[in-house]
């Protein structure tokens, strides 16, 4: 037997970047909730349901519903993601909620993520800190020979814990400041820590350091919010790695 | 020289001043302490350190000087951080869960705010020799020293000036708590093998402190440690 809920919902609901936004309760539209609905599968229901009342369904953003593009941004009850640690939304299954429980599901909130509609941001912010160095420069033509670059074990371990940020924002959202540091951190991390990136490390620290301070993020004052928050498990040691590798390349770069 | 502007003018540039001067800070707290613990070894030892710690002349003043720049820098970049931090943040969450922060880390602003007015009442009550307690100031001992003893005892007996001490030091504490760890963090010092004791930092440093500061007023007030006059 699988077990089923009615829940309540308080959804953010917002026209357009310029509304003001409110939030709007639902009741009718979230009854007989079967346990094994993914979260967003039960936001499709609910959505339906407006649709058959000639309302207009509530705008989110999803795309791979596996927990890898890091679209599905919503905060769910103050956490964003929702309550499951290292699970994006889309991941989150209903089987967590029991009958009668009330949601209150709201938007990334920072000043870089400018609300589009209802739950979806932008999060533009956060690809003009990649942009400014996300990436290394190599030649082009053909393939290099594979192995040709030996990594150590823990090197490329440690390179591929930063690389797991699927950018999905959440450290933002769950920052107090609105901080981007956990994200631009592990992007640096994963970039500087290679060979590859290593003969950038100065000029990209510095430039992707100045992106996010462009775009409008707050700073870290160590909560730690993000780390709980982050569906990756990024560590914000990494935090600590920007904040030396960015005095070293601005005070002893030439 | 603009390279240098950009870093200072950076959010990490900002983070870093504030690390460095928390860490000045936390010295002179720290330096301050044990030399006014020496008041558990009598009027005699206490009142020599004082004037010993005169006698430095230009030494104190290099150090009164750095000291008042790191309290500048200090709230000036405080100021710069928590106004960034909370244009960045317009909107509010209806529901806002705290995971990871503590009320010690999430309280940084305040107990600074507590701390700036606490150290201005301090200096006017013991440094300036104003406000309330004056009488205390002038005081001599046999030797016609600066009585620093029977100033700070007279001082503590009156119930409010103690609780006022203690107060300040639990804010303290908690400020130093959250602080010291962050300091670490802040400057990038972060390794493996060491990250336990940096998280362990702050709140031993900070439990020692209010310790060893409170410790005077709870003597005063318990009658343990007593005025010769
Ligand atoms: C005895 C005096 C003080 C000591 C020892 C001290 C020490 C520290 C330390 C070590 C930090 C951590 C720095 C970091 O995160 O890297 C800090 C942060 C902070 N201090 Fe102080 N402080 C003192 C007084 C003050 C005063 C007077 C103010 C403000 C009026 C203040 C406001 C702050 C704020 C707001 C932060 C957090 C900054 C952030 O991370 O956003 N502090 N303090
Ligand atoms: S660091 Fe974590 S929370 Fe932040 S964007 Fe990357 S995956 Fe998302
Ligand atoms: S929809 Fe892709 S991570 Fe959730």
């Amino acid at each position: 037997m699988s077990r089923t809920m009615n829940l309540t919902l308080n959804v953010w609901r917002q026209k357009d970047s310029k509304d003001s936004g409110e939030f709007e309760k639902y009741t009718e539209e979230c009854k007989d909730i079967s346990e094994h609905m993914s979260f967003l599968e039960m936001l499709d229901v609910v959505n339906e349901r407006l649709i058959e009342k000639g309302k207009l369904p509530i705008a989110f953003d999803s795309d791979c519903r596996e927990g890898i593009c890091g679209t599905c941004s919503m905060v769910i009850n103050g956490r964003p993601h929702g309550p499951w640690k290292k699970t994006t939304a889309c991941q989150l299954h209903m089987r967590e909620y029991k009958d009668g429980d009330v949601l209150y599901i709201e938007p990334w909130r920072a000043k870089s993520f400018p609300v589009l509609q209802d739950l979806m941001v932008d999060r533009e912010a956060l690809d003009s800190i990649v942009q400014a160095g996300g990436y290394i420069s190599t030649n082009c033509g053909s393939a290099p020979d594979a192995n040709s670059i030996q990594i150590g074990k823990e090197i490329s371990d440690a390179a591929m814990d930063a690389a797991a940020c699927i950018g999905c924002g959440a450290c933002v959202a769950a920052c107090p400041n609105s901080s981007a540091m956990l994200f631009t951190a592990a992007k640096l991390s994963h970039m500087n820590t290679l060979p590859q990136g290593k003969p950038e490390v100065a000029k990209r620290t510095i430039a992707m350091v100045e992106a996010m301070d462009k775009a409008g993020f707050g700073n870290c004052s160590n909560h730690l919010e993000c780390e709980a928050a982050c569906p990756k498990d990024i560590k914000a040691t990494v935090i600590a790695e920007m904040n030396r590798g960015y005095a070293k390349a601005s005070l002893l770069k030439r | 020289m603009s390279w240098f502007g950009n870093y200072i003018k950076s959010s990490i540039g900002a983070k870093h001043l504030m690390a460095i001067t928390g860490l000045m800070l936390l010295g002179f707290v720290l330096a301050h302490m044990l030399g006014n613990l020496q008041i558990f070894m009598g009027q005699a030892a206490i009142n020599a350190y004082a004037v010993k710690l005169q006698s430095l002349g230009v030494l104190l003043w290099i150090m009164r000087g750095g000291l008042v720049l790191a309290v500048l820098v200090h709230i000036y970049s405080a100021m710069r951080l928590v106004s960034m931090n909370s244009a960045a943040r317009p909107v509010k969450y209806k529901m806002a869960f705290k995971d990871k922060s503590s009320f010690a880390s999430r309280t940084m602003k305040w107990g600074g705010i507590i701390l700036i007015l606490f150290l201005i009442f301090h200096l006017v009550q013991l440094t300036l020799g104003g406000g309330p307690l004056k009488a205390n100031f002038n005081l001599l001992d046999e030797y016609g020293r600066h009585d620093v003893y029977n100033m700070t005892v007279l001082g503590f007996q009156n119930v409010a000036v103690a609780a006022s001490y203690l107060v300040a030091m639990l804010v303290l504490c908690f400020h130093l708590s959250h602080g010291v760890t962050s300091l670490f963090q802040s400057l990038g010092i972060n390794h493996p093998k060491y990250n336990g004791m940096i998280k362990m930092a702050g709140p031993s440093i900070a439990t020692l402190v209010l310790i060893g500061n409170c410790s005077m007023p709870i003597a005063v007030l318990a009658g343990w440690v007593k005025a010769t006059v």
